[in-house]
């Protein structure tokens, strides 16, 4: 297999400068300070800042129109209704989906990872059965499969990765095997950035008829992604690493895959009718949406894709690339820097170690300068085994970052060198 | 911006510069760097890992306590990984807690802790009050204490019946003995 281009040009795209100084106005809390510094926020990975535009659309939505959906008579209710469905409208054209029934609102990436492994993998897993992860996989891509594994005898197999942190991808095909049963891949690794091509992955996956679930929570903030064109059978994000508000997230799967499914969970608005004798389930999506949803959450969320649609993924995708390379050279110039992960195709994120001076004193320091970076496993323990460290301190990018910023960070770096030498 | 607001950044600003020089001491980023009595203890009594599953920090300490009730600790050590402060801490506490009894041993981690969450040293902590610094960073609590976690698990858990330094022998982490938690 062979790495696909970075980001193939449709020569669509709109072109033109991107003016980041004007999008920083967009968010309020860029301007506050921390410990008398100008905030610089580089945890964008974690969770990213929220724009104008969706806090005010929450703020609408409480004082204007906060109702429970799908159930009420009156006014209200219809108008949440509506908003909350239009969301999903939104959401399928974000990510072109064939059908709106194929998104389904759940809590947030670990979920909608959850969901699938309970009520897709479970039943149909035998005894000897594998489950195909990588050795790049967040926690929530690794213990709910864990688990699945644990219920029914089938085993997890991880494909390796290399020493820039991209997958291997000579050893892929062979672990397609005859008992694989699912294929469960992130598209970009939140603790090194790689960026992986799912897309031959999974027509590779396909040919074996294996169905392939993404993770795409760090993928969807910073590439376009088109599910018709990319065919992955379930893929799961989070709204509040889209600029979107926390606790609301996306599963899409194929139609045909959850029509077939079990329900996750139980309770009102999945169901059609209810006796003590048989419940019938409700169609899609609701089959999988029991009890009341995030509503403010799902309207939050289109009115983060309407923001980020604005500007265009491909700008942001170009501004936060020219970052991303410019903190690339700007942070090996630091002495005693090391990047961990240093895939070919990468996404804004910059994981590093410094030597003689752990990760978390770090990120004590350069807090103290105003600069929120991350430190720690980032969820992610076989991949800090993987390179023999016990921690990194991450920087990672949004589109609201700036050259400035990085100077900045690089400054602070320095600094730390000077407490610690 | 006004002058007033200038001020007033610029104050929290040298506050925030002299908390930091607090926590990261001299004694703190040698002790950091080159922790003493990082090693195993030969013949071990006590053994107790300690973790802190948010950050990773890791260590394993060893006690050899002379029999009886009111037995002293005769040599404590302990190997790990983690950030200057969390070794640090522990590099100090090996230091301090050399002779002591138990029961002294339980005093100073009381104090200690009181010294990094609430602040004063009403048992006389002597180097230990390096550590000051660290109650200005609440994050940064459970890396000063991890250690003394260890020692509490260490101390309440039953005497080893073998030399710890014959099985698990360079391993910490969760699983191999039962471990403590800063969580």
């Amino acid at each position: 297999m062979t790495l696909p281009e970075r980001y193939p040009s449709t020569g669509l795209e709109p072109f033109g400068e991107f003016d980041v100084e004007a999008r920083r106005k967009d968010f309020p809390i860029l301007s506050r300070r921390v410990h008398g510094k100008p905030l610089v926020y580089l945890d964008n990975a974690a969770t990213t800042q929220k724009p104008l535009q969706v806090v005010d659309c929450l703020q609408d939505y409480y004082l204007q129109s906060n109702a429970n959906v799908h159930r009420g008579t009156h006014a209200l209710s219809e108008q949440a209704t509506q908003s909350y469905e239009q969301a999903r409208d939104r959401i399928q054209t974000f990510i072109n989906a064939r059908y709106r029934e194929e998104i389904i609102f759940v809590r947030g990436t670990t979920e909608a990872i959850n969901l699938v492994a309970q009520s897709f993998a479970r039943p149909r897993l035998e005894p000897g059965d594998e489950i195909l992860i990588s050795a790049m996989e967040h926690h929530s891509n690794i213990v709910p499969w864990q688990i699945v594994c644990a219920q029914t005898g089938a085993r997890l197999r991880v494909i390796p990765i290399n020493a820039a942190g991209e997958i291997e991808l000579e050893a892929y095909p062979a672990l397609l095997g005859p008992r694989t049963r699912l294929l469960a891949l992130t598209q970009v690794s939140n603790a090194l950035g790689s960026i992986n091509p799912v897309r031959e992955m999974i027509e590779l996956a396909h040919e074996r008829a294996i169905p392939v679930l993404i993770d795409g929570a760090q993928a969807v903030p910073h590439l376009p992604v088109d599910l018709q064109q990319l065919n992955a059978d379930f893929y799961a994000f989070s709204g509040h690493k889209l600029y979107g508000p926390t606790g609301i997230g996306v599963l899409y799967g194929k139609r045909e895959l959850l029509e077939a499914m079990e329900p996750y969970q139980g309770g009102g608005d999945m169901i059609i009718r209810v006796s003590f004798a048989k419940t019938e389930y409700n169609e899609l999506p609701y089959r999988f949406e029991a009890g009341t949803p995030h509503i403010a959450g799902v309207i939050g969320l289109a009115a983060a894709i309407n923001y980020l649609d604005g500007i265009g993924l491909r700008v942001v995708a170009r501004h936060e690339q020219a970052l991303l390379t410019y903190a690339t050279e700007a942070l090996s110039a630091v002495n005693g820097v090391r990047l961990i992960g240093t895939a070919r195709h990468k996404a804004g994120i910059l994981s590093f170690v410094m030597q003689g001076v752990h990760p978390h004193d770090i990120s004590t320091i350069l807090d103290q300068a105003g600069i929120a970076i991350r430190a720690g496993h980032h969820c992610a323990m076989p991949v800090m085994d993987f390179f023999g460290v016990p921690a990194t301190a991450r920087a990672s990018l949004a589109l609201y970052n700036t050259f400035d910023d990085i100077d900045k960070l690089v400054t602070a770096l320095h600094e730390v060198q000077r407490l610690f030498r | 911006m006004n002058q007033e607001h200038m001020n007033q950044d610029d104050r929290d600003q040298d506050i925030r510069d002299q908390e930091l020089r607090e926590l990261y001491q001299e004694v703190i980023i040698d002790h950091g760097r080159r922790p003493r009595n990082f090693r195993r203890v030969e013949g071990a009594s006590h053994c107790q890992e300690g973790f802190n599953p948010l950050c990773g920090d890791r260590l394993k300490l060893y006690l050899r306590l002379a029999p009886g009730e009111e037995a002293v600790i005769q040599d404590v050590a302990f190997l790990g990984e983690g950030c200057a402060i969390s070794i640090a801490s522990a590099s100090l506490m090996t230091e301090c807690l050399k002779g002591k009894t138990r029961s002294e041993a339980e005093t100073l981690f009381q104090g200690f802790h009181q010294l990094v969450t609430v602040g004063g040293d009403s048992v006389h902590l002597g180097k230990l009050r390096v550590l000051a610094g660290v109650r200005a960073f609440p994050s940064r609590i459970k890396c000063a204490t991890l250690a003394w976690h260890a020692l509490q698990g260490a101390l309440s858990g039953g005497e080893l019946t073998q030399g710890v330094g014959e099985r698990n022998q360079g391993e910490t982490g969760p699983g191999t003995q039962g471990w403590v938690s800063t969580e």
